[in-house]
């Protein structure tokens, strides 16, 4: 506990081109600063009531004074603006070789897939020395996707994408946090981003393939939680039918209807009575504080492998 | 003795007893002291919140409170605290009694609006206190949708209600001081020889006119589609959660300078008076203040850097950012140099004008560093944030507030408060401020984020610092609201003019009787006409 570092780990091409300003800035702080304070407490002892320094020539206005202090911090600050611009443009510029890398941001996780299939949680492996650039959106409220040693951080919206990219220059594991309050379990929306030596990262990409999906986990999960004791393939339990549920138009107790999408399967697990299928009684338990999200992602993915219309489920966002 | 003929003399304290005396008055003077009253208590609950906040970020784990609780707490702590004390301290407290006095009139131009404004504020309140005790609000003061409009279990509603009734506290509150300012500035009284506290105040009331109806109007669509579900901000619904952020933030970035306005007018007239000189560049610092109401009113996208604006957007708001520095530079410069050959005597309202001066220098130069876009990008959404803005409003705005309570408190009660312990409390309160904001500057480029119940264990030892300057502020705060409240029976009476400072408000009794002045004054000279040692060549 007792030992701390003072600046954060230098990580990504970015960061360093983001601390040299940072380090100017700093320097012109502290020297502005160190003047004022200089000025203030020499003038205020010096010219403390009834001490002997002359006060002759005193005045209260001087044009060229003002006009001086005036234009030099314009001119300061708008070198400062043409350096921190030109970098902020190239920070949204990706390169047209970096690896694509799909974020979907939730209450409170990261979902995290990989071109090739891999999909994690709250973790991104990632190669050192490639660009990778990051497609993000998110399934409720805005978050935000943030990597302190590699200094990128942008806001993931729902109903749109947004992007971030950097170039990942050393290997080891480094904080990820969510940067945009989302909610109860904000502090908790963190992980870990992990780049690896290209050999590695190939092998993690092929390793990860070979292990069980989210489908046959939540596969596992909807046997151990009980679900199969209602929710019977024939429609014939105290719940409906799962098969085909993904993207479908599913008739509610209301008499509305409503989409069967990512979000309305993961509310129904968390807050089922929600929306209650028309033809079924509200008994479902409530499995908010039954499950980790991941588990409760893995039932949804394991839903969504019972068959139906992806494509269906996406047309809302 | 000499207390007995203090109060012998018909003043505004003792023109009528009783408590609907009080609450039934129209005198712009006891309306202020009503909102003393009222902003201190908003002031000690909003502080609890924080403290609380601070005792658990003491260990990374949650070990106190609940997420759930933490998140109401900095939501209500921020809530309070904006729009329950900064916003109205200084206008609402100071602003109320100087206005007319510094002016030369006898009360503000529609004195019972004045009075309506202070019941708005209580109502408004009340309103958003009991929506707190029955199970408060975890949004954030920010509100961001659609957290706030759909996805939010907390009370939502009846806050924004409160908030919205504030609001109309806010803007009558200013539709007075502008029309005192324009139609009863006593004979002789132009306006380049009003005082820069008057300019600040009118400059502050400008921009609560424009400012204020836009947040109302923000606030009832987020309360339209969260009761009515219409999409304007959901996505869900059809809606643009950005587009919230944009009225939000419009509303919210001139509210920073509602904050930070009247302590610069404060401190300008603290600077002059304990240096027997007048304000160095006096066009310059009112100009100033007029330009940073209306830049200010430009810049609200550098909220946005990361929210998913355009990069161009990005660009034109950082370039506005960087503009609206500059007045705020001139004024720090012209502080500095107003001391430059006086005849400075260290009393405890230039104590804190000191603080100010040098705890806005460092808030308004890491706002600089905020601006700069890729340094944002990193900075964004961490406690960097959080230090800069507290050395902004609580460095800034409450120390000027704090000078400019010792400044006029001789006036207001016509009793000295205690001069060595107001000293000792200003020391102290500097000390606390500083080890509780500045680790924080550190925690931000570390990459810690706000708004974090638990954090990752490195953090830890900045983290117990910063809780340490919180007990210490905390304390600060206690010593002054303890001595000022023994001043008003035991204070040494004060006399007109306590501190032989030049102003309208100096130059009649101390309590002022109801009418402020015996018979209207008449200005034949310049704004602090302090004499001027005979040049020798």
């Amino acid at each position: 506990m007792w030992s701390f570092p003072l600046s954060p780990v230098e990580a990504s091409a970015q960061a360093a081109n983001v601390d040299a300003l940072f380090y100017v800035l700093v320097g012109i702080t502290v020297l502005f600063t160190g003047l004022i304070f200089f000025g203030v407490i020499f003038f205020a002892i010096r010219y403390r009531a009834g001490s002997r320094a002359s006060r002759a020539n005193s005045r209260s206005d001087n044009l060229p004074l003002e006009l001086t202090w005036t234009i030099i911090p314009l001119l300061i600050t708008a070198g400062i603006y043409v350096w921190a611009s030109k970098l902020y443009v190239d920070m949204h510029v990706a390169p047209a070789n970096a690896e694509e890398v799909y974020v979907v941001g939730k209450q409170w996780m990261w979902k995290i897939q990989h071109p090739r299939g891999n999909r994690e949680i709250n973790e991104l492996h990632i190669p050192v020395g490639r660009p990778v650039k990051l497609i993000m959106t998110s399934q409720d409220v805005i978050h935000s996707f943030f990597i302190p040693a590699f200094r990128v951080k942008q806001d993931v919206l729902p109903g749109r994408y947004t992007t971030e990219w950097f170039t990942p220059t050393k290997i080891g594991e480094y904080h990820l946090f969510c940067a945009q309050y989302c909610g109860t379990s904000h502090a908790s929306m963190i992980g870990k981003v992990v780049v690896m030596d290209p050999k590695d990262y190939e092998q993690w990409l092929s390793g990860a393939l070979s292990t069980s999906s989210m489908a046959t986990t939540g596969d596992q999960l909807f046997n151990q939680f009980g679900c199969q004791t209602c929710h019977l393939a024939n429609n014939t339990g105290r719940g409906p039918s799962l098969v085909g549920l993904f993207g479908s138009t599913v008739h509610l107790s209301t008499g509305k209807t409503v989409l069967a999408d990512q979000d309305y399967i993961q509310e129904s697990i968390l807050e089922p009575t929600a929306k209650v299928v028309a033809g079924y009684k509200p008994v479902m338990p409530n499995f908010r504080n039954q499950m980790t999200p991941d588990q409760v992602a893995q039932l949804v993915e394991y839903v969504k492998s019972l068959g139906g219309n992806a494509q269906a489920a996406q047309g809302k966002k | 003795m000499e207390a007995q003929a203090l109060y012998n003399e018909k003043n505004y304290l003792n023109a009528g007893y009783g408590i609907r005396s009080w609450l039934l008055t129209t005198d712009h003077k006891r309306i202020a002291i009503l909102y003393i009253l009222s902003i201190t208590f908003f002031f000690f609950i909003g502080g609890f919140f924080a403290l609380m906040m601070r005792l658990e970020l003491m260990t990374p784990d949650a070990d106190i409170v609940s997420a759930q609780m933490y998140n109401k707490l900095f939501s209500m702590h921020g809530i309070v605290m904006v729009w329950f004390f900064l916003i109205p301290s200084i206008p609402a407290v100071l602003g109320n009694f100087l206005v007319p006095m510094m002016i030369g009139a006898r009360d503000l131009a529609f004195p019972k609006l004045n009075l309506l404004s202070w019941y708005l504020y209580i109502f408004g309140g009340m309103f958003t206190l009991v929506a707190m005790v029955t199970g408060g609000v975890d949004t954030g003061w920010t509100f961001y949708t659609p957290y706030s409009s759909t996805y939010a279990h907390s009370n939502v509603i009846p806050v924004v209600i409160g908030i919205f009734i504030l609001g109309f506290s806010s803007i009558l509150t200013a539709v007075n001081f502008v029309v005192t300012i324009h139609k009863m500035r006593a004979p002789g009284l132009t306006w380049f020889r009003l005082p820069l506290f008057i300019w600040a105040q009118y400059a502050t009331s400008v921009i609560l006119i424009l400012a204020t109806p836009v947040l109302a109007i923000t606030l009832a669509l987020l309360g339209f589609e969260r009761i009515f579900g219409v999409g304007i901000f959901d996505p869900a619904l059809g809606g643009d959660p950005l587009l919230f952020q944009h009225l939000f933030w419009f509303y919210s970035h001139p509210a920073v300078y509602i904050m930070i306005v009247p302590s610069m007018g404060v401190v300008s007239e603290l600077v002059t008076a304990f240096s027997r000189k007048r304000i160095f560049g006096y066009n310059f610092m009112a100009f100033a203040i007029m330009s940073i109401a209306a830049i200010g009113f430009l810049v609200w996208g550098h909220h946005m850097f990361v929210s998913g604006q355009s990069v161009y957007a990005g660009m034109v708001f950082s370039a506005l950012s960087f503009v609206v520095a500059v007045p705020s530079a001139v004024k720090v410069f012209n502080w500095t140099a107003t001391l430059y050959k006086g005849q400075i005597s260290f009393h405890t309202p230039l104590l804190y004008a000191f603080g100010f001066v040098g705890l806005f220098t460092i808030g308004g130069l890491t706002g600089i560093i905020l601006a700069s876009l890729p340094v944002d990008v990193h900075l964004h959404d961490t406690y960097f944030v959080i230090a800069h803005f507290h050395y902004i409003m609580v460095g800034g705005a409450v120390m000027g507030y704090l000078g400019g309570l010792h400044f006029w408190w001789p006036k207001m009660t016509g009793r000295l408060y205690p001069e060595g312990w107001a000293k000792f409390s200003a020391l102290v309160l500097f000390t606390g401020f500083n080890l509780t904001f500045f680790p924080q500057f550190i925690l931000g480029y570390l990459g810690m984020p706000r708004r974090y119940h638990v954090y990752p264990p490195e953090f830890q030892v900045l983290n117990v610092l910063s809780t340490a300057g919180a007990t210490i502020l905390g304390i600060g705060y206690l010593i002054p609201f303890v001595y000022l409240f023994w001043s008003l029976k035991n204070g040494k009476p004060a006399g007109p003019n306590p501190w032989g400072a030049k102003g309208l408000e100096w130059q009649t009794p101390s309590p002022p009787p109801t009418d402020n002045f015996e018979a209207t004054p008449v200005v034949n000279e310049e704004a602090y006409a302090y004499p001027v040692e005979a040049s020798h060549g």
